[in-house]
């Protein structure tokens, strides 16, 4: 059915339809619209035979979710940013115990300076815990997404950590067409468990291993993130088969032929980027995009075929890797082996600052002319950080530099203490 | 089970002590771990210390869980030596399906196991959650206390030997004063762990007014698997703290470790008692009271107490004030009995 709704109402609809056994539940802007939703579901009796629990913390939603998925239950839980690192221990353990848990992370920045709004910072802190990394670019993909993951996670004994961007996805109202149970049903098989605490067949799950076979337990984890670069491509086709629209897959190429340019990108901003394309390619440039659905497993090989003709890449990418630049960028350089071609960093919507078009357009341009920087912050406001590097020269108390950045950024709004007032270092 | 625990020979564990043994003992009153029908939850040949009391603690509590879950029983299991010392992989000494995740979640994973059993309409499965005092006091605490607080089915059972022992002995929220441990070392003028810290984790507990919580010892193992089985027959959040000397972590001989645990019992520093809903409702009583000295001389981690020439009296005479409060608070000795 076509509704109109939140994004987040959206996934906490398709979360259900997905028959979870066990949800954990923790508040964290901008994700907690999803487990308020779940949580009236359950509460109100739409979804049964699933218990809904408020933990007392993110590391404990999960651990919830370990102890559930452990004993064959279906599990699913939400988190962001800070929640996402606090709970990253778990996270770790989860898929080291090859446990096919379910978790949208709505991504969001990470403090320090504490800021709620929308970054990669967080699901990236984490790409290499051994989770299946999903990004959605709408809010339709994002339901639907979930519904992929249950089956990915629960084919493979692998957990899925489905990345929304937030506000921007979790928080907007969208058209999103929720499928009917029965649908589902005839998609997501009930949950088959690998393993499980079974006290007709007991066993231990979890205890130490050596040198001599730990490098072959990550071999194996490692090779089941290879399976899963055919098995996403073939659960979304069935998806489309089944549900008649296409959602998810490795990578989604736009316009990539005869390109020169090509941007490649993560989540909803790829809905900016396109429209940028669309705008310049009318102009005459040669430049497409590839959004990456999959990051986890990363898809190298289909990556390197869709670059294959390009003269230059461009990522734009919402996280930061302090001290060498962008961490998708990273990424895809790998899918470039043995070609000649230059991959520029744009270090892009950090904390939330809206991408525009018309910036967007501007690097695209310089790019096009090879005249980009390796790593290039877009929209960097230069004059309130060459302001805050003077002042840092000038005193060696210069205090918080977030405080000082705000000062500068709104002169007059609080009264400048005069220098003697200040307190001596 | 397998066919070759089933039969493996029932040992006795000597006591040694003033406790009336098994086989004066009708059959129904025996020990768990005298019956032929003992589960050997954790079986032997696992790879604790000799004397270990954690181990003890743990097998006499599983097997009584056992019993009383009719053998439908799930373990969880903090890191820690418990852990640790059954295992590692191919080797495992549980005989029940046992899930260890990290160091300090193991609260949160019994809730999750609970709810995942029930779900699954595996409603007779009962759950077990274990840890050391470290992880149990320390980094657990905040699992450990919304998993009381939610009520969750899981008995919790504590084994505490006063520090981080499968880390080579540091100091816990549960390490007693003047204890040497390796980051409370018996140097300067006043060696060892300080006074006025830790914390009283069953009164914590109790505070939460969960239906069960009681304290034990592998003292009184007979009493540790009435508790156990009294816990297991109610259903919701319940907590056991099992006191379990130490014998590497507290430099003591390892034949003395039940001599030990009694001595902490009677000289009153480790009170016995249950409570439900947050009211005390039954106390161990000392049976014959001994000075904190005849507990603290045994063990190495409070040697510096004992120079030679130079006896820490005032720092002695604390303790007993410590245990002397415990005495009156719980109501350990009853006033005739009073030496
Ligand atoms: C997050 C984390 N921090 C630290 C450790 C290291 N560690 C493992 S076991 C342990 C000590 C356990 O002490 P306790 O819980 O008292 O159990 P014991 O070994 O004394 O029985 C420590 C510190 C760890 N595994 N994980
Ligand atoms: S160090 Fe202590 S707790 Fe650990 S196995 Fe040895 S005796 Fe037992
Ligand atoms: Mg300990």
């Amino acid at each position: 059915m076509m509704k109109q709704i939140e994004g987040s109402q959206g996934i906490a609809e398709a979360v259900a339809l997905c028959r979870p056994q066990v949800v954990c539940a923790y508040p964290i802007t901008p994700q907690t619209h999803i487990v308020e939703g779940v949580g009236a579901m359950v509460k109100a009796g739409a979804l049964q035979h699933c218990e809904f629990i408020n933990v007392e913390s993110e590391f404990a939603a999960l651990s919830v979710a370990i102890g559930a998925s452990a004993v064959g239950a279906r599990a699913y839980t939400a988190t962001a940013s800070q929640g996402l690192l606090f709970m990253a221990e778990a996270v770790y353990n989860a898929a080291g115990l090859g446990l096919p848990i379910v978790m949208t992370v709505g991504n969001r920045a990470i403090g320090a300076p504490i800021n709620i709004w929308n970054d990669h910072s967080d699901s990236m802190a984490l790409k290499d815990a051994g989770w299946i990394q999903l990004y959605a670019e709408t809010n339709q993909e994002a339901a639907d997404l979930h519904i992929q993951a249950f089956r990915l996670a629960e084919e493979l004994s692998c957990p899925v950590m489905v990345c929304v961007d937030g506000f921007i996805l979790t928080h907007a109202f969208e058209r999103i067409e929720i499928p009917t149970q029965p649908q589902v049903d005839a998609y997501l098989p009930p949950f088959a468990p690998v393993q499980q605490l079974d006290v007709d067949n007991p066993y231990s799950i979890g205890a130490m291993v050596g040198p001599e076979a730990f490098t072959e337990v990550r071999y194996l984890g490692h090779q089941k993130q290879i399976e899963a670069l055919d098995v996403i491509p073939r659960i979304a086709a069935e998806f489309e088969a089944a549900f008649g629209r296409a959602s998810g897959g490795l990578v989604r190429p736009y316009r990539v032929e005869g390109a020169e340019t090509v941007v490649v990108a993560l989540g909803s901003v790829n809905g900016t980027i396109k429209d940028v394309i669309d705008a310049v390619r009318d102009a005459g440039a040669a430049i497409g995009s590839i959004t990456i659905s999959s990051f986890r497993p990363f898809p190298l090989a289909e990556l390197h075929g869709l670059l294959a003709g390009a003269a230059r890449v461009v990522c734009v990418e919402k996280s930061l890797a302090p001290g060498l630049g962008g961490v998708l960028a990273s990424n895809v350089r790998m899918a470039l082996r043995g070609m000649a071609v230059p991959v520029y960093t744009v270090i892009a919507g950090l904390g939330g600052r809206p991408i525009t078009r018309a910036s967007l357009a501007d690097v695209f341009h310089l790019a096009a002319d090879d005249k980009l920087d390796d790593v290039t912050f877009l929209d960097l406001n230069h004059a309130v950080i060459a302001q805050q590097l003077a002042l840092a020269d000038r005193d060696r108390h210069s205090g918080p530099i977030a405080e000082n950045l705000l000062k500068a950024l709104n002169p007059g709004l609080v009264r400048a203490k005069p220098q003697d007032e200040r307190p001596k270092p | 089970m397998t066919d070759d625990t089933a039969l493996q020979r029932v040992k006795f564990y000597q006591t040694g002590t003033r406790t009336v043994g098994n086989r004066l003992l009708t059959e129904d009153d025996r020990t768990v771990q005298a019956s032929m029908g003992r589960s050997n939850a954790i079986t032997s040949g696992h790879r604790a210390c000799q004397g270990c009391g954690e181990a003890l603690g743990a097998r006499y509590a599983l097997d009584a869980a056992m019993r009383a879950a009719d053998g439908r029983l799930v373990a969880v299991n903090a890191t820690g030596c418990l852990e640790v010392f059954t295992t590692p992989f191919p080797e495992t000494s549980w005989q029940i399906p046992w899930l260890h995740s990290v160091f300090g979640n193991a609260p949160a994973v019994a809730t999750g196991v609970a709810a995942g059993l029930r779900m699954r309409g595996k409603t007779d499965v009962r759950v077990v959650a274990q840890g050391g005092d470290g992880g149990t006091t320390d980094i657990g605490f905040g699992c450990l206390s919304g998993m009381f607080e939610r009520n969750d089915d899981v008995l919790y059972i504590c084994y505490d030997n006063e520090a981080y022992m499968n880390t080579g002995v540091q100091r816990s929220s549960a390490t007693p004063p003047t204890a040497r441990t390796a980051t409370t070392p018996a140097l300067g003028d006043a060696p060892g762990n300080v006074f006025g810290t830790g914390k009283n984790m069953p009164r914590i507990a109790m505070a939460h007014n969960i239906p069960y919580v009681a304290t034990a010892s592998v003292s009184d193992l007979h009493d540790l698997e009435a508790k156990v089985t009294r816990a297991m027959g109610i259903c919701g959040a319940r907590y056991i703290h099992v006191f379990v000397p130490c014998p590497l972590g507290w430099g003591s001989a390892s034949e003395n470790t039940v001599l030990i645990a009694r001595l902490a019992v009677e000289c009153g520093l480790f009170p016995l008692f249950e409570a439900e809903h947050g009211d005390v409702v039954s106390v161990g009583k000392i049976r014959r009271r001994v000075p904190v000295d005849d507990y603290l001389r045994l063990q190495r981690r409070f040697a510096h107490l004992f120079r030679k020439g130079a006896e820490d009296r005032q720092r002695i005479e604390a303790i007993q004030r410590m245990a002397d409060a415990n005495i009156t608070r719980y109501g350990l000795v009853d006033a005739e009995d009073d030496q």
